[in-house]
């Protein structure tokens, strides 16, 4: 948020490094990327709830007479099923049917969809918007305008709701509203990246830290637990949600990656749409499989994956699993080894360690909170 | 946080000295560093060492590490409890956390690692 040299810093960034945070470079912003500890965060959230800053994602506002049709032909998923207060994900996309960013879209208002960002794809996504953009639409980059605050676990909405007068409890999953959060002007989204329930909060730079401080004193007694990036990432890939640079990016397809259901193939022309027709078609050569080690070992990105002695793939993310105490990972492999219960070797250094392929997403919560009709 | 009867490494092991055997561990300052552990990969009994040699890795959540031998030495026992709780590193990294042990193949080797005070000074520094 501001423009001084070395790595950005949020609106938070002197809360957190008085709580303690270990601070690290992330997409060229000095994040947290843990506080009390990777485990104990990613429990806290599937447990109870935990708070993260990630005012580091940008954001960019596409507005005008014609900014449906924008969001239509630059996006796979279907703009148009989004009635204002309904928010999808979907993904730019390039000609060749890969994501040039994977993308959450809000539809604010008739004419007007806010679009958030990976923070490393930033400006090259406001770059790409822009060139490609109809007469009657213009994209505004608005990541200056806006800090986000995520709040997820299952105690998100009483944590919530003790620091807002709306009604969040009503809120269904992929719908959002306007509120104010500790007084402070914000969207209010049921949408997030952890596999749990939760709340994703825009708002004004100057708002974050009223927000952060007022669900921080509502969660006390909840177990609410501020969490780092690290947590994040273990969180999201239990989840089995890709991360964009690591398990997508410009040369995986979307139906590769298992993303299949933000492709609408139906609702008429959009980048890509022609590739992805093509490989549904046709079928995919390789797919984004999960898979557990069966031996001990932490897989992590870039390690090479082996099928019966034979090259098979390399790791995209890998991680130890904090709640299901498994070591995960994901690999594009053959179509024809992507399925459950293949043997696999994960090369750890240069040492060949069983994993298997498993059913995806590794984990899934409980009790889903009923998703908004549209949303997708 | 750095007991005064252990000598200390530049890379952060510790090793206590008893008669011929040296016990090998990380120091807090390294399992503060890593972060949560949850992975030891141990040698074989049987393997000699030498100084500086790498003896093992470390994994964290977000990490992997290399392990050094303070000193060289045939390992005459490993930690096997840290296959199962590896976060005994990070809870007592100078007790349950102990690595492996070594019978000492060159004592002269340890008048050239830190002991505590030197040690709490190169971390303050920051430890590289």
């Amino acid at each position: 948020m501001t423009a001084s040299s070395g790595p950005r810093r949020t609106p938070l960034h002197a809360l957190h490094v008085a709580a303690g945070a270990r601070m690290v470079d992330f997409a060229g912003w000095d994040m947290p990327v843990q506080y009390a500890g990777v485990i104990e965060e990613h429990i806290a959230v599937r447990r109870c709830a935990g708070l993260f800053d990630v005012s580091h994602m940008g954001e960019i506002v596409v507005r005008g007479p014609s900014a449906l049709e924008a969001l239509q032909r630059l996006t796979c998923n279907d703009a148009s099923r989004l009635s204002p207060g309904m928010a999808q994900y979907s993904a730019l996309t390039t000609e060749a049917g890969t994501p040039v960013d994977d993308v959450l879209v809000y539809r604010l208002a008739p004419q007007e969809f806010l679009l958030v960002v990976n923070a490393a794809n930033d400006a090259k996504d406001v770059a790409w918007v822009r060139e490609r953009l109809p007469r009657g639409a213009e994209a505004e980059h608005a990541s200056e305008r806006f800090a986000q605050i995520a709040l997820q676990g299952p105690s998100a909405e009483a944590i919530l709701a003790a620091a807002t007068p709306a009604r969040v409890g009503a809120l269904a999953s992929f719908r959002f509203l306007g509120a104010e959060v500790a007084g402070v002007p914000s969207i209010v989204a049921r949408t997030g990246y952890t596999g749990e329930d939760g709340f994703e909060i825009y708002c004004a730079p100057g708002g974050a830290e009223a927000i952060w401080q007022a669900l921080t004193a509502a969660g006390k007694g909840h177990g609410l637990q501020p969490a780092g990036l690290g947590a994040r990432d273990t969180l999201r890939l239990e989840a089995c949600l890709p991360l964009y640079g690591q398990d997508i990016d410009e040369t995986t397809s979307l139906l590769e990656a298992g993303l299949g259901f933000i492709v609408r193939l139906d609702k008429g022309d959009f980048l890509g749409r022609e590739a992805l027709a093509r490989q549904k078609e046709h079928g995919v050569p390789r797919r984004l499989a999960g898979f557990e080690m069966v031996e001990r070992g932490v897989a992590r990105h870039g390690y090479p994956v082996a099928a019966g002695g034979d090259p098979a793939g390399q790791v995209t993310s890998g991680t130890y699993a904090p709640f299901l105490r498994k070591n995960i990972g994901l690999v594009y492999l053959p179509a024809a080894l992507a399925r459950e219960g293949q043997e696999l070797d994960v090369i750890i250094r240069a040492r060949p360690v069983r994993a298997r392929v498993v059913r995806t997403p590794f984990y899934k919560r409980p009790k889903p909170v009923p998703r908004g009709a549209g949303g997708a | 946080m750095y007991p005064e009867h252990l000598k200390y490494t530049k890379d952060h092991e510790w090793i206590a000295v008893e008669g011929s055997t040296g016990t090998i561990g990380v120091t807090h300052f390294a399992q503060k560093e890593l972060g949560d552990v949850v992975f030891v990969e141990l040698p074989d009994v049987g393997r000699r060492l030498g100084q500086g040699e790498e003896l093992g890795t470390i994994e964290s959540v977000k990490a992997v590490s290399e392990i050094y031998c303070p000193v060289s030495g045939e390992v005459i026992e490993v930690n096997h409890a840290l296959r199962d709780h590896p976060e005994a590193v990070n809870g007592d990294p100078y007790g349950a956390g102990w690595i492996l042990k070594v019978r000492l193949g060159d004592a002269a080797e340890l008048s050239g690692l830190m002991d505590a005070a030197a040690y709490k000074g190169y971390v303050g520094q920051g430890g590289h």
